[in-house]
């Protein structure tokens, strides 16, 4: 057993070596798609600022599907997949189920991507990340995103499987934890839409080789039960980090776990249908198809999102209050642990995920307003709030973790540690609302060159626009910086970092090293009910604080939601 | 006296039943959260009734070549001149319009009357397109949509602002793509048409008088 096994100093959890090595791999492969598609946003970003023009048209679109590539696919799976290890067997104490099959699993997600990226830089899929058929890429790029997908499907399922047998080895009583919990909903997402990539990429390789015709809106529509759903994956998974990085962090509670694994139910119901909202102003589908999926039935997976919205600030906010951060409405977050990395990118992921990424996200998902969204500047900038100022943000954020509990090495260039999550919160911040913005002039989203000099008709946008663009630029060099700091500290920390030592090492010498894995904070409290307060407002459910910060959510949303109708109302007369 | 109620963090196993009542504030913010569901989801079939602008359209599967050939068919019964190279075309009051994307020009050229309404057919020869219409020096709101090759997007248009507009293709399409701008032009109601050039073979060589100083040669 103990040869298998180690314990953690820290956390006392049972850390099983085949973990280890698997978390280590794909966090590391993570990284390096990390880099790439980091260095492909830096020459995108250089070319679409108008002012810089980097790139010629036939490389910006070719760099421009490295980017969509290597970041929504590549770095996001892999990097889930080291969650979803550590979810499994780190979590559980438990074995890793079939670790041969998990290498294995690894091995073809390394040959998919790799094929993919060869294809991609060698100019054989000049496609951009949706492929849209009739566009088409050599057979070899299809193949790649396949042989991936097969991949990651086998990692899942060893995820089931590590499931069952930490159930059946009893390594843990009752039920799982609500962050492995989360991390469950996000593998259920995962399979279908693995299962949709194989519907629509296996086709489309025999399309390529000449078997088989593929209707262009029947891709667009199955394709996007792939691109949209893999969106749901990291949205569950992120979800599940700021569970995961509350507790480790400030000591965050569980409210009431009905309510938290509920939400995450409504993800795993009724999220898949959002992929619909691509296609709210195509001519393939009707407004009944339209209305019913773009709302996830009922906008059922927004109120998913609204509940883990509430239920995850507020367990920090119970948390802390329970640690004796009682004062006022903010005491708790006031003096709460913003030099810790892990935290302040916690928060940043919420709050930016939150009020830029899911308010945007819902309006624009609307059937009609979409009408002044599809396929503008509005679009990325919403989702570049989504899934880099929220998942990527809450990924790197864990990273300042998993580097000393995983890696067991300190975080190196602690200073610089310190501010990173900041520096790339920020930027993105910017970056994504200055894009939103020029967006609702009808700029044009992957686009090479929006001054038109080579149109038969010339067209001018607004010097606002041009004024939104310089913005963006800044906000995006900020966020490459950001990313840029990111690389550095980890590669830094894993190769060539410190080790963390033992606790009277840490003790002696706290650089690199987290407040919460210095000091883990309580992970459970038992609260008298006490007689002078109603059960409602006991100790174990005051969240005063949070409820100030969601009233204020709710109004910017309902403000931002009617101003786009009314934006909507001054178009042409269309039905 | 009730019993000390025990609280954990996500990373812990909860023991025995977790099924258990949430609190007020719980409680609260769900029935907030839900309602405002409802709302968003009940604002689109509202629009649909209430609204001006749904992406509702006719909609149906065409051949590729035959919407090419409706749209030449359109294009020799209502063309009133040429610009730099597209024709331009002038159709009546409430006539079926049509617009294909093609790599990389959006053919032809329309000219429409603010007021008056219009069935714009819009389709793809070879790839998908995004039609992405902007005002020219103008805030018309922008508006966007999917063209799809093989299926015949049937809009029923206004066009709510004279000026002059530019087609924009927002769908990635080939290298070509950020040079597909096509035009369309909208006039007073009371403007006086411009003559057919199927019914006048003097004035057929004449370019178009009111858009060929601004368009120019490029």
């Amino acid at each position: 057993m103990s040869d298998v096994f180690r314990t953690c100093a820290h956390t006392g959890l049972k850390v099983h070596k085949d973990a280890d090595a698997l978390i280590k791999a794909n966090a590391v492969v993570a990284t390096v798609m990390l880099l790439i598609g980091g260095i492909a946003a830096l020459f995108v970003l250089l070319t679409r600022w108008q002012a810089v023009h980097l790139l010629s048209a036939e490389w910006f679109y070719r760099i421009l599907t490295v980017h969509g590539m290597t970041m929504l696919v590549f770095f996001i799976l892999f990097f889930e997949m080291a969650i979803l290890y550590f979810a499994s067997a780190v979590l559980l104490g438990s074995r890793v189920a079939a670790p041969k099959l998990a290498w294995a699993a690894f091995g073809l997600m390394v040959i998919g991507a790799g094929l993919v990226e060869v294809m991609m830089w060698t100019g054989k899929a000049d496609v951009l990340f949706s492929s849209y058929v009739p566009l088409r890429a050599e057979p070899p790029y299809y193949l790649g995103v396949i042989l991936f997908a097969v991949g990651a499907l086998l990692a899942v399922c060893v995820f089931f499987a590590t499931l069952v047998v930490a159930k059946r080895e009893k390594t843990y009583t009752g039920s799982v934890p609500l962050v492995t919990y989360g991390a469950i909903t996000a593998a259920i997402i995962a399979v279908i839409t693995l299962g949709h990539g194989a519907a629509i990429y296996i086709p489309t390789y025999f399309w390529s080789m000449g078997w088989m015709n593929v209707d262009p809106q029947i891709y667009r529509l199955v394709w996007w039960g792939l691109g949209h759903s893999s969106q749901q994956i990291n949205v569950a998974a992120m979800v599940a980090v700021w569970y995961l990085m509350g507790a480790l962090t400030i000591g965050a509670v569980v409210l009431n776990e009905k309510i938290s694994r509920t939400a995450f139910v409504l993800y795993v119901l009724f999220i898949s249908m959002a992929s619909a909202h691509h296609l709210l102003v195509d001519p393939g589908m009707g407004p009944a198809w339209k209305v019913w999926n773009t709302s996830y039935a009922m906008y059922l997976a927004v109120l998913a999102s609204m509940i883990h919205g509430f239920t995850v600030p507020a367990g920090m906010e119970v948390g802390s209050r329970l640690r004796g951060l009682t004062k006022g409405l903010f005491e708790w977050l006031r003096r709460a642990p913003w030099g810790d990395p892990g935290f302040s990118a916690t928060v940043f992921s919420i709050v930016v995920f939150g009020f830029v990424g899911g308010i945007t996200g819902v309006t624009f998902g609307t059937e009609q307003i979409n009408l002044t969204v599809h396929n503008t500047l509005r679009s990325p900038g919403h989702f570049h709030a989504t899934v880099v100022s929220g998942t990527a943000l809450a990924f790197m954020g864990l990273t300042y973790y998993v580097v000393p509990l995983i890696f067991r090495k300190r975080v190196a260039f602690w200073g610089m540690a310190k501010v990173q999550p900041y520096v790339f919160a920020l930027g993105m911040l910017i970056f994504s609302m200055a894009m939103t913005f020029a967006g609702t002039f009808g700029v044009p989203r992957r686009h090479w060159d929006i001054s038109f000099a080579q149109a038969p008709f010339d067209l001018q946008f607004s010097p606002t626009v041009d004024l939104m663009i310089g913005i963006m630029a800044i906000g995006g060099l900020l966020a490459v910086t950001g990313g840029a700091m990111y690389i550095v500290i980890t590669v830094s920390s894993v190769f060539f970092g410190r080790p963390v030592g033992d606790v009277a090492a840490m003790a002696a010498d706290p650089t690199g090293i987290p407040q919460g894995v210095l000091k883990l904070p309580p992970q459970t409290h038992t609260v008298p009910v006490q007689e002078n307060v109603t059960a409602d407002r006991g100790p174990a459910h005051h969240a005063p604080g949070t409820l100030v910060l969601v009233g204020v959510f709710l109004v910017a949303f309902i403000v931002y939601y009617f101003l786009n109708w009314q934006l909507l109302a001054g178009a042409w007369k269309i039905g | 006296m009730t019993a000390p109620e025990a609280v954990h963090s996500g990373v812990v196993a909860p023991q025995g039943v977790w099924w258990k009542p949430a609190h007020k504030a719980e409680k609260t913010w769900v029935a907030i959260a839900f309602a405002w569901c409802m709302i968003l989801f009940a604002m689109m079939p509202i629009w649909h009734l209430k609204g001006q602008q749904n992406p509702s359209g006719i909609r149906g599967t065409v051949d590729p070549g035959r919407f090419m050939a409706r749209t030449q068919e359109f294009i020799a019964a209502y063309q009133v001149g040429e610009e730099n190279g597209y024709p331009v075309v002038e159709p009546p009051a409430g006539a079926d319009v049509y617009m294909i994307g093609m790599m990389w020009r959006w053919m032809p050229v329309l000219r429409l009357r603010e007021g008056v309404s219009y069935t714009l057919h819009l389709s793809a020869l070879d790839v998908n397109h995004g039609f992405s219409l902007i005002q020219v020096n103008g805030n018309a709101q922008n508006v966007n949509f999917q063209i799809v090759p093989g299926y015949d997007y049937g809009l029923r248009i206004v066009p709510n602002k004279t000026g002059e507009y530019r087609v924009v293709c927002n769908e990635f399409c080939g290298i070509g793509h950020h040079a597909m701008v096509g035009k369309i032009v909208v006039l007073d109601a009371t403007a006086p048409a411009m003559p057919l050039l199927k019914d006048s073979t003097a004035t057929a060589a004449a370019p178009p008088a009111a858009d060929s100083a601004k368009g120019g040669a490029r």
